[in-house]
């Protein structure tokens, strides 16, 4: 996180605490009404994958403070990333070789 | 000193999102080999009410660790020590409605071994609980004087090894973001 640790830059990371959880609580209850939407299951799926992912992003950032974070720690997770969706998507080629998709 | 801690704790991390990746992977595959609209048959068993408010519960331990975490900063160890008690709090609120939800599926007689849903449904949601229970354990050990007593001596790195878990707790409220609407909303 960031090397500015004096009080005020506290008391500003604490109105950014406090909002973001506003934010979060607010997406959980407009994750769940989406659920309730009138679309097809894809939309359905995107549609929560998305609002999740928001959500994910507004902890990441700002309660794990990746917004203002060391470039090796970022470089670590993006690489991570990478390997997660070759892990995902190398068995789905597979899988939709089999189907014939 | 301070970096080498916050590296160690991003890289097991790292390892974690490969943990619980391999896991939403096995759900995508199980989920396109099923018989088309068996999961989601299956996710009407769960309560989705008990699974929002468990969200909400969650996203609020997340804000009062880092509360406990700017308390430290601002040499407020009192606060610190409020913050960190209602993170176990709703920490130990969250295993609560953990055990409800899974007592109601057992005596519905629905198991690990009743479909492949809730055999994914039970596998997700116990290796996250059991990620909740190491959090507390170290949330309980920087709580009480054992390991709080630090921060007389050190209080950097008292504030450091919060943060460190801090890190970790944000990881495991980041995991159930996706584990509700994947498992209970789809």
């Amino acid at each position: 996180m960031s090397d500015d640790h004096s009080t005020e830059s506290i008391q500003e990371h604490i109105r950014v605490y406090i909002m973001v959880f506003g934010a979060l609580a607010v997406l959980t209850v407009v994750t769940v009404l989406a659920s309730y939407l009138e679309v097809s299951t894809s939309e359905g799926i995107f549609l929560a994958l998305i609002i999740a992912s928001v959500k994910a992003s507004l902890v990441a950032g700002y309660f794990m403070h990746l917004i203002s974070e060391k470039n090796t720690i970022i470089w670590i997770l993006v690489l991570t990333v990478v390997f997660f969706f070759i892990m995902l998507f190398l068995p789905l080629i597979s899988y939709t070789d089999q189907v014939n998709i | 000193m301070w970096i080498n801690s916050k590296l160690g704790i991003w890289i097991f991390l790292a390892s974690e999102i490969m943990l619980f990746g391999g896991l939403f992977s096995a759900y995508i595959f199980l989920r396109l080999a099923a018989p088309p609209g068996d999961f989601a048959r299956w996710a009407t068993e769960l309560s989705v009410p008990l699974a929002t408010v468990n969200t909400l519960v969650l996203i609020s331990s997340s804000v009062s660790m880092v509360m406990a975490w700017a308390s430290l900063k601002l040499k407020d160890f009192p606060k610190y020590k409020m913050y960190m008690g209602i993170t176990l709090l709703c920490s130990f609120i969250f295993l609560v409605i953990k055990y409800f939800e899974y007592t109601s599926k057992f005596s519905h007689h629905i198991y690990p071994s009743s479909s492949t849903f809730m055999a994914i449904y039970f596998t997700l949601t116990g290796l996250h609980g059991i990620h909740i229970i190491g959090g507390m354990i170290v949330m309980i050990y920087f709580w009480l004087p054992i390991g709080a007593k630090m921060w007389d001596s050190q209080p950097e790195l008292f504030t450091n090894r919060v943060e460190v878990l801090g890190l970790y707790w944000h990881f495991v409220d980041l995991v159930w973001i996706f584990l509700f609407p994947v498992l209970y909303l789809l």
